[in-house]
């Protein structure tokens, strides 16, 4: 996998409180997965980011790679890798979720 | 194409003494729900737990299984849940 793709999704994570590489998009998740991700996100009134890895095949296995995650969707607040969305579920279910998306605001 | 069956030993084996449960959620052999107990998470964060069980399931993930829930507890998480 090139280092450039590593390199740009390294940058791009710093760059953002909450970025997500996901299947589709906020208006068009492409994927159940990735749409409950993004639907729990909503629900906290979160402002993120969103990565469509279906528009770009290099950075869809890039971010497999970086994180050493085999799935997608991958969630991230600043900058650190969170987890998908079984992880998000759950820390969205016990409340640890909505503490880290204020501390990242 | 994999089994429920198949999941489960490969975890059984790779944690000795866990109890697993792996159930094939839609009857198509590529989703399922897979909790885990074991000493071996103690200490550990769920993305490590998490990426303990895909090192065992290794390249099966993605391609025969599509998806695949996980419940990863240590003994002591399961006995505050039952």
């Amino acid at each position: 996998m090139s280092s450039e793709v590593q390199k740009t999704i390294a940058d791009d994570i710093k760059k953002h409180k909450i970025l997500m590489y996901v299947k589709g998009n906020k208006g068009n998740p492409m994927c159940g997965f990735s749409k409950m991700v993004m639907d729990i996100f909503l629900d906290l009134g979160a402002d993120f980011e969103t990565r469509d890895v279906l528009s770009d095949p290099e950075v869809r296995d890039g971010v497999k790679e970086f994180t050493q995650w085999p799935t997608i969707p991958q969630i991230f607040i600043n900058g650190e890798f969170i987890g998908g969305c079984d992880i998000v579920r759950d820390l969205y279910t016990s409340g640890e979720l909505k503490k880290m998306v204020d501390a990242a605001k | 194409m994999i089994s429920a069956q198949k999941i489960q030993s490969l975890v059984e084996t790779a944690f000795p003494g866990s109890q697993v449960e792996a159930e094939d959620t839609t009857g198509t052999n590529d989703h399922f729900q897979l909790t885990v107990v074991s000493s071996s998470f103690q200490g550990k964060g769920m993305v490590e737990r998490h990426r303990m069980i895909y090192g065992v399931l290794g390249a099966a993930i993605g391609g025969a299984i599509h998806a695949l829930s996980l419940k990863t507890l240590t003994p002591e998480e399961a006995g505050k849940l039952s």
